[in-house]
């Protein structure tokens, strides 16, 4: 993975080195251009951009994670676009992927910075626990004064995952382990947020290609994340859509709706409140995603998703037993009731008994 | 002379029940109410709209029957009753209203308005902010027996009167009578006339009646000026004749809250069942009409209206017989607009012919009726209310209109059959 | 406090918080309202209370024709925005999901265009009433702060429920949240002001009619 040899080339020469044809570099800026809603016109220059860059170094730390982000940037099982990824860049430093270990690892990791300091692009995933350092170390370095230590010559930083970007379900109450995300701990270096339980891999790709091609940041939203990728929810891109329109839902997993592909808004889907480009996207080359396999989205690329209640209850209903709630607070209330009704009486039976017969005599001051 | 606001304010406080605290609740401020009122549909007033006039009983009923108002008592928020209230209202709830009950069947909440603003005089009243005029009607109703200060020698005079001119008996105190007649002052100076119709009906019809010289008066200053121990005290007098006289049925004359007062509110005021019935006159002449004792002759070529008397129609539940007895012996009967319980009040009920600093706005009121008029230009009007003859009688001669006022049992009288 | 954390806490605590002093309030008002009690009617009954009472609680939905004409802005304003309320409330199908969850069973839905342009119909139905509060001299006169708070938090999860439908303005895990939160606000201060007049209204209408009834008088 790691090719010292490549390392001086432009990524078009490795990639004609490696046998990819104009043509499919080509096909692969046009999909690009077109994920980050580029016009045509961009594609020459993303070509262009791209078969002149150097391989940046990337050094990506993983944190407290599943590595399921890694998962789902490698498991392409094709050889897919998302692939090509590891050949435009010298990715430096990854503890799942790389063939070092132990010292060795880490001195890669110190070397890519020194070499690139103020160059190199931080990748992290997982979440950073700030409860006790001893939650989560690699090589006796806790990941807190990994991060710190490895950001400060980083050009940018790209949170890859909810975990990282949102502190994701390390995150989720009660936050045993006081984690938190990149965002909350540094604030002098451009991040962007990958969020998403994992991310689409393309989107990953996509977003690293953005930051190579034209060296700059992707526009991010209100919350970090690149717009071409996350501009729009899921709910407005689903196919799905025109049944929550009718009113058409599926009550059941398995029950008419179901099967006719109606809306799954009934059964907890979080797509009207998840900002993701699963439903044009798709996962799996394209293939399907979430709903359209006829589960409900969770939301993953939102911030707090795993403490919105159960991923079952639709977006309209409480997260919390409410009937209870009613049943308690009505007994409870019934019983002030009758308090304040007896407080009512007392005040008219008070009244009653301070009155005098008025008489005609009253009538005037 | 011991009214106070203290006393106001504990009065208002004992008005307050379940039926008080539900409308109240209610209200929505739709202004419905505001549009039933002769007083302001006639005025423009906003100040007269119904529900405004409660606000004193409002006041106290959300400082002292509420949660939120009692947090905001504490906290000193909650809207005070005071003088300065008492005083600013005291035209609306007696001047601006004659507890007509329009807007309690308008409110699409179901607010009896009137009734509250029934109880709302009880605390003005304690207060000491009552109107001169119903202050002196109700001394002499106490004192002399009479708002207008008739007295039993008027009567006995008036009476002679009717006994020469019609040649009947007028039956006075007479035991185990089946009917005991009540008079109001107004009839017994003004339409004596009354008496002589319902001699003659009677003794044609074979009723056994009687008129107590011991409580003769009908009429109930203390509903009216809102004082519900005065009201008792005359209702009391005419329960003790009653019972005295051992009569099976009181009857309450052509007086629209003397029926109120004496058929609805009396058994309420002394707290206990009547041992006998009450009704009011045209009740008994209906159930005369249907056990066929009446014998009608001629029929009045007249186009006729009928003016109901709120209190005997929309507030008293006396709205068919009227319009039966007037079948008898009218050709050319024609109803106002609105009619029967939805009929527009005269504009003097509730105590505003009696309180003299209303006449103004009483007569800007008769509008309404004068409209009705206009609309359906009848020869003559009937109504069973004798002050609504008179506010009546006095509206037209403002607005220069003849036409001319009849009572009921009068005009059925005239047209008994020999 | 994220945007998500904000939806989740109107979903979750902020809603409970609502519910309990919906449910407190709401109990509480009538308690206080039924224990003053009423005392009996000695006068001789002409007619009868329970049926005046129950013809009365239907009845006064349908004015008589002179106060239709005098009233006839309040009427059909008053109609169509409670028709309106009723139907964005109660038969949208996101709403009936809330109510099943608490009450455990469900009904059916319309259409959500339907629900859309009634709740257009329902805010425009509300401006005019507004406006018509602030022209009408009687109920200008007699409106009170309190009479214009609540016309705003009834208008308010109209607004944001379609701002929250249309994604307008805002990212929609905010609007939703802000849709919800107005609604908890609306179920906050409910038993407190006029609103209670939704649950009252029975009682109110109830008690005049049995006094008419009482009287034999239909009311």
């Amino acid at each position: 993975m790691i090719n010292d040899s490549n390392r001086d080339k432009t990524l078009g020469e490795t990639l004609r080195e490696q046998g990819i044809s104009r043509r499919s570099f080509l096909k692969f800026c046009a999909t690009t251009a077109s994920m980050m809603a580029l016009s045509p016109a961009m594609i020459p220059k993303i070509a262009h951009a791209l078969e002149n860059a150097r391989r940046p170094s990337v050094i990506w730390l993983s944190f407290q994670e599943c590595t399921g982000c890694t998962e789902s940037l490698t498991r392409a099982h094709t050889t897919t676009i998302e692939s090509l990824i590891f050949d435009f860049i010298s990715l430096d430093y990854h503890h799942t992927l790389q063939a070092a270990s132990g010292h060795a690892a880490e001195q890669a990791r110190e070397t890519a910075m020194e070499e690139n300091y103020g160059k190199y692009l931080l990748i992290v995933d997982g979440s950073i626990p700030m409860d006790n350092p001893g939650y989560s170390t690699i090589a006796g370095i806790s990941n807190y004064d990994m991060l710190m230590d490895t950001a400060k010559g980083a050009a940018a930083i790209v949170a890859v995952g909810t975990c990282a970007a949102y502190g994701g379900i390390p995150h989720a109450k009660p936050n045993p382990t006081g984690a938190v995300s990149v965002g909350d701990l540094i604030k002098d270096k451009p991040i962007i947020n990958v969020p998403g339980c994992p991310p689409i891999p393309v989107v990953i790709t996509g977003t690293l290609m953005q930051f190579l091609t034209f060296g700059s940041l992707p526009e991010l939203d209100h919350i970090g994340r690149p717009k071409a990728f996350y501009g729009k929810s899921i709910h407005d891109r689903c196919y799905r859509r025109p049944f929550y329109d009718k009113g058409l839902f599926a009550e059941t997993f398995d029950d008419e709706g179901a099967k006719k592909g109606w809306c799954l808004y009934k059964l907890g889907c979080k797509g009207p409140t998840t900002y993701n480009a699963c439903a044009t996207t798709k996962w799996n080359d394209g293939t399907s995603f979430p709903i359209e396999a006829g589960h409900p989205c969770l939301g993953c690329s939102e911030p707090d998703f795993w403490d919105g209640g159960s991923f079952y209850k639709a977006l309209s209903m409480p997260t919390e037993n409410i009937t209870r709630t009613v049943i308690y607070t009505a007994a409870g209330a019934a019983a002030a009731g009758v308090a304040l009704g007896a407080m009512n009486r007392h005040k008219k039976n008070q009244a009653v008994a301070t009155h005098n017969r008025t008489s005609i005599d009253d009538l005037k001051k | 002379m011991s009214a106070s606001l203290e006393k106001g304010i504990n009065a208002l406080t004992q008005q307050v029940d379940s039926t008080v605290a539900a409308f109240f609740t209610s209200c929505v401020h739709c202004g419905m109410c505001a549009e039933a009122c002769l007083f302001y549909t006639e005025t423009g007033n906003p100040a007269a709209t119904p529900i405004h006039k409660t606000e004193p009983l409002r006041r106290i009923w959300k400082s002292e029957y509420t949660l939120q108002g009692r947090i905001g008592k504490a906290l000193g928020l909650t809207a005070k009753v005071d003088e300065a209230l008492l005083s600013e209202w005291e035209t609306l709830v007696y001047d601006n209203c004659t507890l007509c009950g329009r807007c309690s069947m308008v409110c699409p909440m179901g607010l009896d308005i009137a009734l509250l603003i029934r109880k709302t005089r009880e605390g003005m009243a304690a207060a000491g902010h009552a109107p001169e005029g119903l202050i002196g009607a109700t001394t002499r109703a106490i004192t002399i027996g009479s708002p207008m200060g008739v007295k039993l020698p008027a009567l006995m005079a008036q009476i002679k009167h009717v006994e020469k001119d019609s040649g009947l008996k007028i039956p006075l105190d007479v035991e185990g009578a089946e009917y005991m007649l009540l008079l109001s002052s107004m009839e017994i100076m003004n339409f004596p006339e009354f008496i002589s119709a319902i001699a003659k009906i009677f003794s044609k019809a074979n009723v056994s009646w009687t008129i107590s010289t011991q409580a003769f008066e009908a009429t109930n200053s203390g509903i009216q000026i809102g004082v519900t121990d005065i009201a008792a005290e005359l209702v009391q007098r005419i329960v003790d004749a009653a019972e005295k006289l051992k009569v099976k049925t009181v009857i309450s004359p052509e007086c629209g809250h003397a029926y109120m007062a004496i058929r609805w509110d009396g058994p309420n005021l002394i707290g206990k069942p009547f041992t006998f019935k009450v009704r009011h006159i045209l009740e008994v002449l209906d159930e005369l009409r249907k056990d066929g004792r009446l014998k009608i002759t001629g029929k009045e070529k007249q186009r006729l209206t009928y003016h109901d008397p709120c209190q005997v129609s929309r507030r008293g539940g006396v709205i068919d017989q009227p319009r039966n007895l007037i079948d008898l012996f009218a050709e050319n009967f024609v109803e106002m607009p609105d009619h029967g319980k939805m009929g527009w009040c005269c504009g003097a009920g509730g105590g505003v012919s009696s309180n003299e600093r209303a006449d103004e706005v009483r007569l800007k009121a008769f509008q309404r009726k004068k409209d009705q008029l206009d609309e359906i230009k009848p020869d003559a009007i009937i109504s069973a209310c004798s002050n609504c003859r008179i506010n009546l009688e006095d509206g037209l001669e403002e607005n220069n209109m003849e036409i001319p006022l009849l009572s009921l049992t009068e005009t059925l009288a005239e047209h008994l059959a020999d | 406090m994220s945007e998500i954390e904000f939806l989740n806490w109107v979903r979750g605590p902020g809603f409970q918080i609502a519910i309990i002093i919906f449910v407190a309030g709401v109990i509480i008002r009538f308690a206080e309202i039924l224990l003053l009690g009423r005392k009996p009617n000695l006068a001789e009954a002409k007619g009868s209370e329970m049926r005046g009472g129950l013809c009365t609680i239907v009845s006064r939905s349908f004015p008589d024709k002179n106060t239709f004409q005098r009233s006839a802005f309040t009427e059909v304003s008053g109609w169509i925005f409670h028709g309106g309320l009723f139907i964005t409330i109660f038969l949208f199908a996101p709403h009936i999901l809330m109510f099943k969850d608490i009450i455990g069973f469900g009904w059916p839905a319309l259409p959500t265009p339907v629900i859309d342009a009634m709740t257009v119909v329902t805010i425009i139905a509300l401006l005019a009433i507004l406006v018509h509060r602030i022209n009408n001299r009687a109920l200008r006169f007699i409106s009170t702060k309190e009479d214009y708070f609540v016309w705003l938090i009834t208008i308010l999860p109209l607004i944001t429920g379609y701002l929250a439908f249309h994604r307008i303005g805002m990212t929609a895990p905010t609007l939703l949240a802000i849709h919800i939160l107005s609604v908890e606000l609306l179920m906050v201060i409910f038993p407190f002001t006029k609103l209670m007049h939704a649950f009252t209204i029975t009682l109110s209408r109830w008690y005049n009619g049995a006094i008419s009834g009482y009287r034999g008088v239909e009311s």
